[in-house]
């Protein structure tokens, strides 16, 4: 089982909660917060699983959902997707794209552990 | 006159017997010609001392304008037939109907018109919702905001042994999160909450500005007369409030002493009225373009034309950047407008005019004779992009057009044609509004 994270968001409080809720269970959590460099972050650590903000400077977390399942060393890799843009359209956009998991703001610090435990273990 | 005449179109008929302007109407009543264009179109009620004010001008008894106010609601069951889905009622016992059963008729009346009242409130709503960028943003943000509380509060709540260091800093977190939620709570009432004026609707820049022209009438005599500079006119208008929109504001003003300067006020305004029947003409006459024309008949003093006059204008990706609407026109405020508007086949045409007779949806259905161009924009040199800009003059119908007009909308969520072969998504009055 993976322990490594890469938590693509851009909110300061909720990157550190959300990294001291896994880094307390054990995992490794790296943060990016730039949209336009996203992708080579991805490349760059080969997470065992990307978390990942749809409303991100520079790019949308949808496009770099696209790039990251086009890219032929990435596209395996489990995606959770987080955001306040919870709408239907928006989670059958991500479901096209290949999202493993969508979740929507405001989430439970236990469904994003659990979500992220799942994710590595598939 | 007819016996459906309604108090505005007795005003109206009266005013255009006796041969008096409607600007002159106006001002002899101390109200706006724009106000009493509406009085007239039967879209404001009117009583009271304004009634027996122009009554008094147009040289009749007051009664003589409102007698036979019952055939308003006449008018009014006739206009909620026009409008019904489902079986045709019998028109032809109107009158009947509404002598036997007053009340229901005029309940009927009474719930039509509040059926159209809805109608817009939820057309503009929806519309808000949809494409309002501020709302978007300003619910996104109170949803991460409250992401990071609840995800802080379960932090300090369910961890036993947290380091005195990190509760410190969840502690913090909240406080600054809690502000900032109740920042972004309080700026999301106050902009639902504050709907005394068309102020508070502004959501974007250009909606400041088009607002600020629209209370100045779209006419500008410190620019005309050269008695202001652009900067200084801006510094003199507090309602542009933000950076883009001040920004907007100088181009728009330089643009707009460019036109009088090709165009100046004391010969082009004894020939603008005469100019809405060609304006290709006058553009010939003066040596520029039909642009220019159309620009310069928008911002006419109001008392200079007997009408108002709308104006449209898109840049190549078929976005609005200006507008000014008209009485029975509606333009858009988001997003993308009825792509069989002239306006944009116009782009697909450079150079070259478009006339149309259009009939815009609504109730009742109105008429406007437009006339559309697209022309290049030199923004650099011939090395740089083609930019181009499209710009439609709108101008409500004089006449019966002597061909069918064409059938038109304000933008396809909101339209209630269904049979449109130019629709792009459904609209929200075919499913059941």
């Amino acid at each position: 089982m993976g322990r490594d994270v890469l938590l693509i968001e851009d909110e300061p409080n909720i990157i550190e909660a959300i990294r001291f809720i896994l880094s307390r269970d054990g995992w490794s959590v790296r943060t990016h917060s730039d949209g336009l460099t996203a992708l080579d972050a991805v490349s760059d650590h080969m997470p065992d699983v990307v978390i990942l903000d749809v409303m991100l400077p520079g790019r949308s977390g949808f496009d770099i959902l696209r790039d990251i399942r086009g890219a032929s060393n990435l596209n395996r890799t489990p995606v959770l997707m987080l955001t306040a843009k919870g709408q239907t359209k928006d989670r059958e956009m991500a479901e096209q794209l290949g999202v493993s998991r969508f979740m929507s703001k405001p989430f439970s610090n236990a469904d994003v552990l659990d979500a992220v435990r799942e994710l590595a273990e598939a | 006159m007819s016996r459906g005449a309604l108090t505005g179109t007795r005003i109206r008929e009266r005013r255009m017997l006796i041969g008096m302007r409607q600007a002159d109407l106006a001002r002899d009543v101390g109200i706006s010609p724009s106000y009493l264009n509406l009085i007239e179109h039967n879209r404001r009620r009117i009583g009271g001392k304004l009634l027996v004010d122009l009554a008094r001008k147009l040289d009749v008894e007051a009664s003589a304008l409102t007698e036979g106010a019952e055939t308003a609601l006449l008018e009014a069951l006739r206009e909620a037939s026009g409008v019904a889905t489902g079986s045709p009622a019998e028109l032809s016992r109107t009158e009947e109907f509404a002598g036997r059963f007053p009340g229901w008729a005029q309940l009927l009346s009474d719930k039509s018109r509040r059926v159209d009242e809805l109608e817009r409130i939820v057309e503009m709503l929806t519309e808000r919702m949809t494409h309002d960028p501020f709302l978007s943003a300003s619910l996104h943000e109170i949803l991460s905001t409250v992401t990071a509380i609840s995800s802080s509060a379960a932090i300090l709540s369910d961890t036993k042994d947290i380091d005195p260091e990190w509760q410190a800093r969840f502690l913090r977190n909240l406080v600054d999160e809690s502000q900032r939620l109740n920042d972004g709570a309080q700026a999301l009432v106050d902009y639902l909450d504050d709907t005394d004026g068309e102020d508070s609707w502004y959501s974007s820049p250009r909606e400041e500005l088009e607002t600020y022209l629209e209370k100045r009438g779209y006419h500008l005599p410190e620019l005309e007369q050269g008695k202001l500079d652009p900067n200084t006119l801006i510094q003199n208008a507090p309602e542009l409030s933000t950076r883009s929109a001040r920004e907007m504001a100088r181009a728009y003003f330089e643009r707009y002493m460019q036109d009088a300067a090709k165009l100046p006020l004391e010969r082009f305004a004894p020939m603008a009225q005469e100019a809405l029947v060609d304006p290709g003409q006058l553009a010939l006459q003066f040596g520029t373009d039909a642009a220019t024309v159309f620009r310069r008949l928008a911002c006419m003093p109001e008392d200079q034309m007997h009408q108002r006059i709308g104006l449209a204008i898109c840049d190549g990706s078929g976005t609005l950047t200006f507008r000014k609407p008209v009485e029975g026109f509606r333009l858009p405020r988001f997003g993308a407008a009825c792509p069989l508007w002239p306006l944009y086949q116009s782009l697909s045409r450079p150079m070259t005019p478009i006339k149309a007779e259009l009939e815009q949806a609504g109730r009742p259905p109105e008429r406007f004779t437009t006339f559309a161009i697209c022309q290049p924009l030199f923004t650099q040199d011939f090395n740089g992009p083609q930019v181009l800009e499209a710009s439609m003059l709108i101008v409500p119908a004089a006449q019966t057009p002597s061909s069918p007009p064409q059938p038109v909308g304000t933008s396809c969520r909101i339209c209630p044609r269904g049979d449109c072969v130019a629709r792009r998504e459904p609209s929200i009055l075919a499913d059941g509004f």
